[in-house]
């Protein structure tokens, strides 16, 4: 049992963070996907580690997992950078919540109100206070509030870090490998169908993120109920040493972020349309025109890149971990918008679950049971 | 007692009509789908999924034996929402359509002329047409003209929460109008589907109201509620508002201290 060797499904940061804990606790992990590795959700995310500032209503299970997830980043960005010598980009910015129109002002108090009936940290700002932070906000840009520990990261820079951390502790990664179904046999996951090949599994992990819910040869009511939920976003350039934008700001419609290098991400759109991932001329506009009221001066500015990618969205917005109805099928998938946030804590609690057959107890409320 | 909701040759046994979009997440939506009594659930049939695969919003609906009616949100022409009803009728099997035009960004207010054009067209091709409206009498009783099965006059703008802004219209719009009324938009809170409810109106739907609120299911059950609160007193018939006091206990037999003799 011990030496056995684990498939994982899915190189994106998730996967990828599993495989190198797998991997320095001396276990073989072997790491398929699709396309190039961490080339889906992980790359299209923008990287915040928004635990505070995206608690939604019905969600409060979710709460103490992404705030202890949030905890861990700071010193899991640095074990990365001591182990791979690659900074994550990670930044201690803030989060800035801003009314953008006179009707975003109701919304804000009322999220607002919400976050703050749950404890959690956020400061109400006054208009002196927010111009002061970003001076180039728009003047129709009225009340907002802070959230001191919703932090970022560069998504695509953790993504090279994970996936060099994985190469020097040994986790062998197999880009462009489709793995098209699992084949069960007597409640057993014995074989993955990859490319034109197949080949025998012993423990097997499915972190394929969206495609988790369709993969072939798991019974339809085994598998886990994640759904590709499409975001469209786009980049701008902005002077590194003049920036538009400090902080992480969001607005009840679009959230910015600045990186160090300038860019500046704006997304994104929550949109149910399958695996359709074409950019629309409705999206785009609409996450412009969102910025510019927000922020004018953003007219200037050079248009760097749009894009489009899937979350993995499970049914209740949570996290589905650990055992499935495959006795060695594991689950790690249904991160939703969390997903970069929540890397070091799925990395710690699947780890734990391969190692020792049991989740965490932070992590136990999020298996299949909850669906039954 | 049974009271059903009756529109075309469909009976219902809630009054409450609810929309499927802005839950927090899925789960959140059945929740409160089941909290409010619903039967019958609102999809915009251009912005869901049509593939109709594994977990979509469309299967998970039907699973639990509710009543999709699709709307043509997102239309501003009538040529656009008989393509779209047509769509929808293909998708998902039904010929009952919301039939919902826009002719104004800012206020999502409803085009009365492409409605009446686009209404004249689908009843002719067999739909039976629920039409989203201002509450204008009438525009309510052309729409009544041209075949519609029931009228869906706004309480006030879409998403607004403004609650009903003019009784006095959708009081006219009753008095007129004896197919189904289903007030539709703008209701913020559980008194204002309770008054839709105490003036007459057939039945309610809601979206944004329970969607948007910090505790979907609670408000959902809290619109329930109401809805059945404003029914039950509006089949009771309310008293006549009076200008000044009347005791509430008799006043005549009131016993007196009498001197004994």
């Amino acid at each position: 049992m011990t030496r056995k060797s684990i498939h994982i499904i899915g190189g994106g940061v998730a996967g990828l963070g599993l495989a190198w804990r797998l991997a320095q606790a001396g276990r073989r992990a072997i790491v398929f996907d699709k396309g190039a590795i961490g080339r889906s959700a992980s790359w299209a995310a923008a990287g915040m580690l928004a635990a505070v500032i995206e608690a939604e209503p019905g969600e409060d299970a979710l709460i103490p997992f992404v705030l202890e997830s949030q905890s861990m980043w700071p010193e899991f960005a640095k074990e990365l950078q001591a182990y791979t010598g690659l900074d994550v980009g990670y930044r201690e910015t803030g989060t800035l919540f801003v009314a953008a129109e006179r009707d975003d002002e109701g919304l804000l108090k009322q999220r607002f109100d919400f976050l703050k009936a749950r404890s959690l940290p956020v400061e109400w700002l006054e208009r002196s206070e927010l111009r002061k932070r970003e001076p180039y906000f728009s003047p129709r840009v009225t009340h907002g509030f802070y959230s001191a520990g919703d932090h970022q990261v560069d998504n695509r820079a953790l993504v090279d870090a994970l996936h060099a951390a994985c190469k020097k502790a040994g986790v062998e990664l197999h880009a462009n490998a489709d793995v098209s179904e699992i084949k069960i046999s007597n409640g057993q996951a014995t074989h993955i169908v990859i490319n034109d090949g197949i080949i025998a599994v012993e423990n097997l992990v499915l972190a394929a993120g969206a495609w988790s819910g369709s993969i072939k040869g798991v019974p339809l009511e085994a598998l886990p109920p994640v759904f590709p939920m499409k975001g469209q976003l786009v980049a701008m350039q902005m002077d590194v040493y003049q920036p538009l934008l400090k902080h992480v700001v969001w607005t009840p419609q679009i959230y910015m972020v600045p990186r160090s290098d300038g860019r500046l991400i704006v997304g994104a759109t929550l949109e149910d349309k399958g695996f359709d991932a074409s950019l629309t001329a409705g999206g785009i506009l609409h996450l412009l025109r969102k910025t510019w009221e927000a922020l004018p001066g953003m007219e200037e500015l050079p248009l760097l890149e749009t894009w489009a990618g899937f979350r993995p969205t499970s049914r209740d917005d949570a996290p589905i971990l650990g055992e499935s109805a495959i006795k060695n099928l594991s689950f790690m998938t249904g991160q939703h918008r969390h997903g970069i946030l929540m890397t070091p804590l799925l990395a710690a609690a699947m780890s734990e679950y391969i190692i020792k057959g049991k989740l965490p107890e932070i992590a136990a409320p999020f298996t299949m049971q909850r669906f039954k | 007692m049974n009271d059903n909701l009756k529109i075309a040759d469909k009976s219902f046994s809630s009054r409450l009509l609810i929309g499927s979009s802005m839950y927090p997440n899925q789960q959140v939506m059945l929740d409160s789908i089941t909290a409010s009594g619903a039967e019958i659930v609102t999809v915009a049939i251009r912005r869901i999924n049509l593939q109709g695969q594994h977990l979509s919003v469309q299967q998970l609906l039907t699973q639990r034996n509710l009543t999709l009616l699709p709307n043509t949100a997102g239309c501003y022409t009538a040529e656009d929402a008989v393509f779209t009803a047509e769509l929808a009728r293909e998708a998902l099997q039904t010929n009952w359509v919301k039939l919902e035009i826009i002719g104004d960004r800012e206020t999502l207010l409803p085009d009365a002329v492409e409605l009446i054009r686009a209404a004249e067209t689908l009843v002719k091709k067999g739909f039976v047409v629920l039409p989203y409206c201002s509450d204008d009498p009438v525009a309510c009783q052309r729409l009544v003209d041209a075949g519609c099965a029931a009228v869906m006059p706004l309480g006030s703008p879409i998403g607004s929460g403004q609650g009903i802004l003019n009784l006095y219209n959708l009081d006219i719009i009753r008095a007129r109008i004896s197919l189904p009324i289903i007030l539709d938009a703008g209701l913020g809170t559980a008194s204002d589907a309770a008054i839709a409810m105490e003036h007459g109106c057939d039945g309610i739907l809601l979206n944004t109201a329970i969607a948007k609120s910090n505790n979907p299911v609670l408000m959902a059950s809290a619109m329930r509620h109401g809805m059945i609160a404003g029914r039950e007193a509006y089949l009771a018939g309310r008293i006549a508002k009076k200008t000044h006091a009347e005791a509430s206990s008799p006043v005549g037999g009131i016993a007196t201290k009498t001197n004994k003799s």
